[in-house]
């Protein structure tokens, strides 16, 4: 990366402590528009060669899908009693990564944050595309795909209303408020930057932009409603953002299988969501930044800041890690007693010690400024914390259902080739659309970066450059 | 002695099972009658051992003590019929819900496949359709024609021979009679050679399910998790050493 590209040389600290200086790009605003816009119509080979690759797992996976559906659930490697495994636990996983963009986006708006500006708009688009993929689990793990509408709420022809009662309801409430407020809070501050591409390009892309533009001109009205809404957005999207994550991990919590039974279910998975999306939303910036060249915006600050972040929200899961876990081992219930055995020294220790390792070791390396500005090794650290959440959910999921109240009843489970692909056909998915939106639309928020640079200038006071900050609403 | 299971909180009936497990052999004559009765499909060797065999009644086998001192206990375990049972609310299609007559009803027609009630279940007797149902030659001459054949994506349970309780109600009804105590036998009920299982309504302080249940003998599976099970167990003796 072009660390001199940078435009303020000097030792990193000085840096970091003039908070204001994230934003002091030295260039004009055309240049800046252009810087952003570059990236997104150079095509390049390596593009379409990932985009096919990607597009190949995506295939196999909808084929897998498509044999699962022709022959039935019992393709996968569920049984009784394990009858719930890699889809929800999968499912949880993108559920819990896409928690990422509303905490940046919106908490961060809210808190008038500045080192969020760049990197809004890929944490929204990551909430969006991992909540789709989400969406698909349910619909696949029933197998008899085309009966999932019968758990929509409307007057029908079978006099069924559904239960209400039911997680699963709640899940579909929350689910889809949550994709459709996400995704309209993506594209309300995607309207300004789609103005912005709809003045610079041509052809189809031209015609594009000008429709997702609405007939943006960025009169002093539209600026106005655009902060409304957005404002608005950002607090009424929070209470879903923390519902969402709460009701998937009632799914669990409201049965009375031992390892699930738990009142800190709710919190514990919010924290989790957090700290998994915002290390995959630092994995991802750190891929896109090399591939669409955008060192200039994405700079190790803003790594910093994310890292810190990450950090935290790595703390705040052990401490309810370890909240749960204590209670349950104190408790020493018979059933729970043999989960936590097996986690600790049965079949499922190695899962437990990855979980575990996977989970802390990047909490302890995030402490180091260099691992948090450095992009290599924030990939790093950010990879190992989705390898242990992941795990985790895999050990809440599949890890307790294998034991339950009944000796005789407990099971094993081995996935098939069929979970494992429609697995790797949601991560390539995800990967395909967001690498395409990423051509599509300007990853750099742009005006949000402009508005940034107002903020803040350099003021001559006698013989000192002095940062200072304005006031903008 | 157990806890006398509650009457319902419905008036009329609480259909119950008694399960003398002194006097259960492991024989799975029960197994084998359900599984005519109920049109239960063959999951077939390879399935059965990975955890999907599809009947309806279970019988657990735990053995006691080491060899060559060792004893086998028996315990069929099939659908605990709960008053408060964990797989209702659950079900986002009410799929499974609870009927006038105590009964934990499963609607085959409504199922989509969620899989939660499984999960709920703490006794595991809900049993989900992986594939197709297959039924081996000459088993196609003998399905039950009061039984639906559920297809796959489906989850299935014990059900009390819900059938055999509806014809005996009706030919009642006909003949303008209550249905007498004993009259209606479950599949298994009608097979048991030792006569282990006893059927009956419970809300009946004289039937023969509610004598039994005040037994000093009787308990229930899993009562601490508060699922009042409609299934009542006897053991006591060393009848099955």
């Amino acid at each position: 990366m072009p660390e001199s590209a940078q435009p303020r040389p000097g030792s990193e600290s000085e840096r970091s402590e003039l908070d204001g200086s994230l934003l002091l790009v030295e260039r004009t605003d055309s240049e800046i528009n252009q810087a952003v816009l570059q990236p997104m119509l150079r095509g390049g080979r390596n593009f379409w060669i990932l985009v096919a690759g990607l597009g190949a797992v995506v295939a196999w996976g909808l084929y897998a899908w498509g044999y699962l559906v022709t022959w039935g659930i019992g393709t996968t490697g569920k049984n009784r009693p394990v009858y719930w495994t890699l889809f929800i636990t999968t499912f949880v996983f993108w559920v819990g990564i896409s928690h990422a963009g509303t905490m940046i986006s919106a908490v961060l708006r809210l808190l008038k944050v500045d080192w969020r500006r760049p990197i809004t708009r890929g944490a929204e688009a990551m909430t969006s595309f991992a909540l789709m993929m989400a969406a698909l689990y349910p619909l696949i793990h029933l197998g008899r795909v085309w009966k999932f509408y019968w758990m929509i709420p409307y007057p029908n022809g079978r006099f069924m209303w559904p239960n209400f009662q039911s997680p699963l309801m709640w899940d579909l409430v929350a689910i889809s408020t949550y994709l459709i407020g996400s995704t309209l809070y993506l594209y309300l501050a995607l309207i300004p930057d789609m103005a912005m591409a709809r003045d610079h390009t041509g052809g189809w892309r031209f015609q594009l932009y000008r429709a997702l533009a609405l007939g943006w001109r960025g009169t002093e009205a539209e600026w106005h409603k655009l902060h409304r809404a957005l404002g608005i957005f950002s607090v009424a999207i929070i209470p879903i953002f923390l519902s969402v994550h709460s009701i998937v991990s009632w799914d669990f919590a409201v049965t009375i299988q031992p390892r699930w039974h738990s009142t800190i279910f709710a919190p514990y998975f919010v924290v989790g969501a957090i700290y998994s999306g915002l290390a995959a939303l630092a994995c991802i910036l750190v891929i896109v930044r090399r591939g669409m060249r955008l060192g200039e915006f994405l700079r190790a600050e803003h790594f910093n800041a994310l890292g810190k972040l990450v950090m935290v929200a790595g703390m705040l899961w052990t401490y309810f890690w370890f909240a749960g876990f204590l209670v349950e081992w104190y408790g020493n219930e018979p059933v729970t007693r043999e989960l936590i055995q097996e986690e600790i020294a049965g079949r499922l220790a190695p899962l437990f010690y990855l979980q575990m390792a996977a989970n802390l070791i990047p909490i302890g390396l995030l402490a180091f400024r260099r691992v948090r500005s450095t992009p290599r090794l924030l990939l790093l650290a950010g990879l190992s914390v989705n390898v242990g959440m992941y795990t985790e959910r895999l050990l809440i999921v599949v890890g307790s259902l294998q034991r339950n109240d009944i000796p005789f009843n407990w099971g094993t489970y081995r996935p098939t080739w069929v979970e494992i692909s429609i697995v790797a056909m949601t991560f390539a998915g995800f990967a395909l659309l967001y690498i395409l939106f990423s051509r599509i639309v300007p990853y750099v928020p742009v005006w949000e970066i402009k508005e940034g640079r107002l903020r803040y200038s350099l003021r001559r006071i006698g013989r000192l450059l002095v940062p200072t900050a304005a006031e903008i609403e | 002695m157990a806890q006398a299971a509650k009457p319902s909180a419905e008036p009329g009936r609480r259909w119950g099972l008694v399960v003398d497990l002194d006097r259960c052999t492991g024989c799975q004559a029960c197994v084998v009658a359900c599984q005519a009765e109920n049109n239960v499909p063959v999951a077939g060797e390879k399935q059965a051992g990975y955890g999907r065999w599809m009947h309806w009644i279970i019988i657990h086998r735990y053995w006691e003590g080491e060899y060559p001192n060792i004893k086998a206990r028996f315990m069929p375990v099939m659908c605990q019929q709960c008053d408060e049972a964990p797989c209702e609310p659950v079900c986002p299609v009410f799929a499974t819900y609870h009927n006038p007559e105590g009964l934990n009803a499963q609607i085959y027609n409504r199922c989509i496949g969620t899989r939660f009630c499984g999960n709920a279940c703490p006794y595991k007797v809900r049993t989900y359709n992986w594939f197709r149902p297959e039924f081996p030659a000459p088993l196609t001459e003998q399905l039950n024609p009061d039984v639906t054949v559920r297809s796959r994506g489906i989850m299935e349970k014990c059900t009390f021979c819900i059938q055999r309780i509806r014809r005996a109600e009706l030919d009642a009804r006909a003949q303008g009679r209550e249905v007498a105590d004993g009259e209606i036998q479950p599949a298994c009920v009608q097979t048991c050679p030792p006569e282990a299982l006893i059927f009956g309504d419970l809300n009946d302080p004289e039937s023969r399910v509610s004598q039994l249940a005040r037994s000093r003998r009787s308990f229930r599976l899993l009562e601490e998790l508060g699922t009042d099970p409609g299934v009542i167990y006897l053991k006591g003796g060393e009848t099955n050493a």
